[in-house]
């Protein structure tokens, strides 16, 4: 089975590592994957109005192109994942969106929403599994005590992420403690990091990313992990580097002996 | 446009239902953006319900909600307040002139490490 890999804008510029890492260790972990040809931007945040199609139609064109490989959808940025899972279940569950879409972008077959849209995580925990991931680590972050920042992206709404527990999630902990480190747990890891009212209103952005920093230290975090550019922003930038972030493919990449 | 038909299109592109609101208060109790909104999110389920547009179409939670879902996650009736504020927003920022964010502005406001994803994101939610 081969899982076609999407990557997004911000992978190829401003999240570098989110994408090198990541790609090194699915090759250590032996996933077949291949980056989708000439991909498009996913539309950075799912159109929620139920009158908008047009903004969608990006995310429908990568989602058809995957169904003609093994439908097997792998996404890493946070905000790629949210917005193509939930097109993809407009594309199966609403005949207005499905209708129109398929009318405007006359593929040579209707898609209907057959991809499945698996995250990265997911990967590690559904098909890799965390178990066999802990035999491949040869270089266990041991001692390491990281923090799982999950956001809002990867979890809400739950009824279509359908991704971890939303209110107490356990993921990421496991995935931490599969690379040898210590997980830690604490209140804020699934809060807002202030998102996209980072240019307009600062102050909030800064407030938001300040209070899950707090929240973690005080749990005891020396590092935290995320899998989203705009949490990595908000929480180094706005979060004025009160606190290590690294996106979790980095320390995979590490603890799989594979970064250099 | 009638006032009635505006508040019909409004709920309807919201794609969710306000009278199933029971005011039990969990969305605004999970909101992060809580603080910074003039108009809170159980608010808007009850004014849109009320009748009562104008408040919201002026309100600058519009700008300040984060679509963070955590309100739609936390209620117990199935209600989703973020999506009538949303619904309530490109009521707002599809009239001509009520872009909030120019182009030709961004230089002047960005640094070099902002992800392109943000910028995307933000003219999504703040113009058409």
């Amino acid at each position: 089975m081969k899982f076609s890999y999407y990557p997004g804008c911000t992978l190829k510029t401003k999240a570098k590592e989110l994408d090198i890492y990541g790609r090194k260790s699915l090759e250590a972990l032996g996933v077949d994957f291949e980056e989708i040809k000439e991909w498009q931007c996913c539309g950075a945040v799912y159109p929620v109005a139920k009158d908008e199609v047009a903004t969608k139609l990006s995310a429908v064109r990568t989602l058809a192109q995957a169904k003609e490989e093994d439908g097997k959808l792998l996404t890493l940025c946070s905000a790629c994942h949210n917005v193509l899972k939930r097109v993809n279940e407009d594309m199966k569950s609403d005949d207005n969106m499905r209708l129109k879409a398929n009318n405007y972008l006359a593929l040579e077959e209707a898609y209907n929403g057959e991809t499945d849209v698996i995250h990265y995580l997911e990967l590690l925990r559904d098909y890799v599994g965390f178990d066999k991931l802990k035999e491949k680590v040869v270089k266990p972050l041991t001692g390491k005590k990281i923090g799982a920042y999950y956001g809002c992206l990867l979890l809400r709404p739950n009824s279509v992420l359908a991704f971890d527990n939303p209110e107490n999630p356990s993921i990421i902990e496991n995935f931490i403690k599969a690379i040898g480190a210590t997980p830690v747990v604490y209140a804020m890891r699934n809060e807002c990091c202030g998102a996209y009212v980072s240019v307009t209103h600062k102050e909030i952005a800064e407030k938001k990313s300040a209070n899950v920093i707090n929240s973690a230290k005080d749990a005891g975090a020396e590092m935290l992990v995320t899998a989203c550019p705009l949490c990595m922003y908000n929480l180094t930038e706005n979060g004025k580097g009160a606190m290590e972030v690294k996106y979790f493919t980095e320390l995979l990449a590490e603890a799989l002996g594979v970064k250099e | 446009m009638e006032k009635s038909e505006q508040i019909k299109l409004i709920k309807e592109r919201s794609g969710t239902d306000a009278k199933k609101c029971m005011k039990c208060g969990k969305c605004s109790g999970r909101c992060p953006a809580y603080a910074d909104m003039d108009i809170k999110p159980h608010q808007f389920v009850s004014y849109i319900e009320k009748g009562e547009i104008d408040k919201l179409l002026n309100s600058k939670s519009l700008f300040t909600c984060l679509t963070c879902f955590a309100c739609v996650e936390r209620c117990p009736r199935g209600v989703a307040p973020a999506a009538i504020i949303e619904a309530v927003r490109q009521e707002v920022i599809r009239m001509q002139g009520e872009n909030r964010v120019k182009a030709e502005e961004i230089p002047e406001i960005v640094d070099d490490k902002i992800p392109q994803q943000l910028l995307v994101s933000m003219f999504r939610k703040y113009n058409k």
